[in-house]
């Protein structure tokens, strides 16, 4: 058997039922063992586009995303979306041709280092030096992207290596000595937790990305039932939590809601989930939580301690610390406290101002939300319109935000709709986008036509790279430094030169008839171009290093 | 403060650069590092010197322990421990100075290991400050070259780093 086939034989070991991939020279033998297998193979139409969308395929399904490409300029057109995944802790195996062994080092062509390049931005990767080395590294890539606090992992295979001869036999367990993730919460450390818990009359639960990888949105919902605890979510843990449930208080943070800002800081005890202190929910650090006692539940015991000092650190699986909590749990005297979130919730809701005739980006989201009942997988793009979804689209379901979050990937969004669509053919796949984050990736409508995929692309059009234009209207005078994007093509005919179904929306009424069209639409992606006002600013906002609970909220009704 | 790390990790290729790297991306400073194999031949011995609070070296440790190829860590800060370091230092040395040279080394039990017309070269073992003193006191005769291995550790007694039991590892 081949280096090549032998990477086909592990794939299938590891069940794997689609490859996001693009080939190339180094990767011709592994092409060629891919022509007779029957794994799915998805060809994107650039490397960034083909990793997304393994990125996007691993967040709605759960299972770990597998991408190829080829050595040099194949393997560097990943860095993005592997930094990307390392960011939110998305389970994916990439998996790169490089140069035959004895060329690397010379600057062959198509040469580059990419384990090199890629040791800070993976969990851990490979550079295969023999083929008898490519059973072990494969089923220990796939163990050690997906357990733990999941991440990419990336291979590296020379072609000779790919072409070379072995024997195969596939390794039933992996044993590494220096990796082994806690999964259970130390007893003693959940023993003082609940005292706290207990003892707590302002108590907060944010939840974040952590509560979707480990599946513990039954368990998160519980504890904070049993205990009357409120619960907040950070970008990546929306939809852990139902939005519409009376203890939600919706994301907090930068653009977060105002009740859950208040919240928090008014809080005596705060109990993070699967979430790691980012400088866009803390804001200023001196001043988060201040009278707030912090128990802290992660996978990851150096996120422990990161950023913020914790009361109870707890280290291990979500689902498993919380079913531990939940059986001692009981209810917390903070009915009190539930009343005056109730208060600041009428007393400052999401809002904006919407004068009569004009399109606004948030009724525009509003409008997908009502449509679809919460009940779609929603992928965004980077910048306000990614706000506008996780403040006004309401998250009822765990992994339907697919969203980059900690590195803020502008051009993510549609191949991350693809990988999802590809991954839940059933279910109703939305792309929320920028005119500006569109541009970034729009190549990847061809694989959407092709693949025949019935995605609803909203783009939010307001001719601006909108939240870089917000920040210089609130903080560098309105000097519009290169933020205008006048120029953009006609989405509609973009769409149309693709084969997919374009629709232009310039006023309020033609909103749900749109989006209705579209929901009608099964074989093909459907381009909407909602032309809305253009100098809209999201808010409320927390400018950058500000107390959190020092909140802009705009001209809001 | 400085603080001692004994760093058990895989004796493969590209472990000192996950390591070094870690170090450069996370904003730690190493003040020094030796490597070499161990008793076990899979497995080598970090030796890190790092300058930070005790919340720094805490990070430091944590984001250790996620690569995949430490396999253990030991913080050796507050152990009894016996340190040692190794100098080679080439010294200018004209004739009528060899004496009072072979003198001071004597003093600090160094070896003169190799000598030209006009200069030798010292070798020196001990602990840092040691190895400071005696640079200190070369410098009056001219250093022209100057290596330095790092410190290494080891804990006094009956305690030893285990290569095999269980360290606490975590993903």
């Amino acid at each position: 058997m081949t280096g090549a086939q032998m990477v086909v034989e592990a794939l299938k070991q590891e069940k794997v039922e689609v490859i996001f991939g693009y080939p190339g020279g180094a990767v011709l033998p592994l092409y060629d063992a891919l022509y007779d297998a029957e794994i799915r193979h998805i060809m994107p139409r650039h490397e960034q586009g083909g990793i997304h969308a393994a990125d996007g395929y691993a967040r709605d399904t759960g299972k770990t995303g597998v991408c190829i490409a080829t050595s040099g300029p194949g393997a560097t057109n990943l860095v993005t979306g592997i930094a990307n995944a390392y960011m939110d802790s998305v389970p994916l195996v990439a998996l790169t041709g490089q140069v035959p062994l004895h060329l690397i080092g010379t600057d062959a062509f198509q040469e580059a280092d990419i384990t090199g390049i890629t040791m800070p931005i993976t969990k851990h990767n490979y550079l295969v030096k023999d083929v008898k080395e490519i059973p072990r590294m494969i089923k220990e890539a796939f163990y050690i992207a997906s357990t733990g606090r999941p991440g990419p992992v990336l291979i590296d295979f020379p072609r000779d290596i790919l072409a070379a001869e072995g024997f195969f036999k596939y390794p039933e367990r992996v044993e590494m000595r220096g990796y082994k993730p806690t999964y259970s919460g130390h007893g003693g450390q959940i023993n003082r937790a609940m005292r706290v818990i207990k003892e707590a009359r302002r108590p907060v639960i944010c939840a974040g990305g952590g509560v979707l990888i480990s599946g513990a949105q039954q368990e998160l919902l519980q504890l904070s039932e049993i205990a009357q605890i409120p619960v907040t979510n950070t970008l990546m843990g929306l939809g852990s939590f139902p939005r519409s449930h009376p203890l939600s208080l919706g994301m907090l943070g930068m653009h977060g809601t105002v009740y859950a800002n208040y919240a928090v800081t008014q809080s005596d005890l705060f109990i993070g989930v699967g979430m790691r202190f980012d400088d866009r929910v803390t804001g200023k650090l001196e001043q988060f939580v201040p009278g707030a006692k912090v128990i802290h539940i992660d996978i990851d015991p150096a996120e422990i301690g990161k950023n913020i000092p914790v009361n109870v650190p707890i280290v291990g699986d979500i689902k498993r610390v919380l079913t531990q909590m939940i059986k001692k749990a009981q209810k917390c005297d903070s009915g009190e406290w539930i009343s005056r979130i109730d208060q600041w919730k009428q007393e400052f809701p999401l809002c904006y101002d919407c004068a009569e005739k004009e399109l606004k980006p948030q009724y525009v989201i509003e409008q997908i939300s009502k449509i679809t009942g919460g009940n779609a997988i929603i992928a965004t793009d980077v910048g306000q319109h990614q706000m506008w979804t996780a403040q006004y689209f309401s998250f009822e379901k765990p992994r339907t935000i697919i969203s980059s979050g900690g590195l803020g990937t502008m051009g993510y969004g549609l191949p991350a709709a693809i990988g999802a669509q590809i991954g839940c053919p059933d279910e109703t796949v939305f792309l929320i986008a920028g005119d500006g984050s569109i541009q970034m990736n729009s190549q990847e409508l061809a694989t959407a036509v092709f693949n025949k995929l019935p995605i609803k692309v909203a783009i939010i059009n307001n001719r601006y790279l909108g939240m870089v234009r917000q920040w210089q209207e609130l903080f560098y005078e309105r000097r519009y430094s290169s933020t205008s994007l006048e120029f953009g093509p006609d989405f509609v005919k973009l769409a149309e030169a693709y084969g997919a179904v374009g629709i232009r929306i310039t006023t309020a009424e033609e909103v749900v008839p749109a989006l209705e069209r579209a929901m009608e639409i099964k074989d093909k992606p459907v381009i909407m171009d909602f032309l809305v006002v253009s100098e809209e600013n999201v808010y409320p906002m927390v400018p950058p290093a500000s107390p959190i609970d020092q909140i802009l909220r705009g001209g809001g009704k | 403060m400085k603080h001692v790390l004994a760093v058990i990790v895989e004796n493969k290729p590209g472990v000192l650069t996950r390591v070094a790297g870690l170090f450069s991306r996370r904003g730690f400073n190493i003040d020094s590092i030796a490597v070499g194999e161990t008793e076990v031949p899979e497995l080598s011995r970090m030796t890190i010197l790092v300058e930070g609070d005790e919340n720094t070296i805490e990070q430091v440790i944590k984001q250790l322990n996620k690569l995949v190829d430490v396999v253990k860590i030991s913080n050796l800060t507050n152990e009894s421990t016996v340190n040692r370091e190794l100098a080679l230092i080439k010294v200018k040395a004209e004739p009528h100075m060899r004496a009072e040279l072979t003198q001071l080394a004597e003093t600090f039990r160094a070896k003169i290991v190799d000598v030209s017309l006009d200069s030798l070269i010292v070798e020196v073992t001990g602990d840092v400050e040691k190895l400071k003193a005696f640079e200190l006191l070369l410098r009056h005769f001219g250093i022209q070259e100057l290596a330095r291995t790092g410190k290494i550790s080891l804990m006094r007694g009956v305690k030893y780093i285990k290569m095999n039991g269980e360290g606490r590892k975590n993903g």
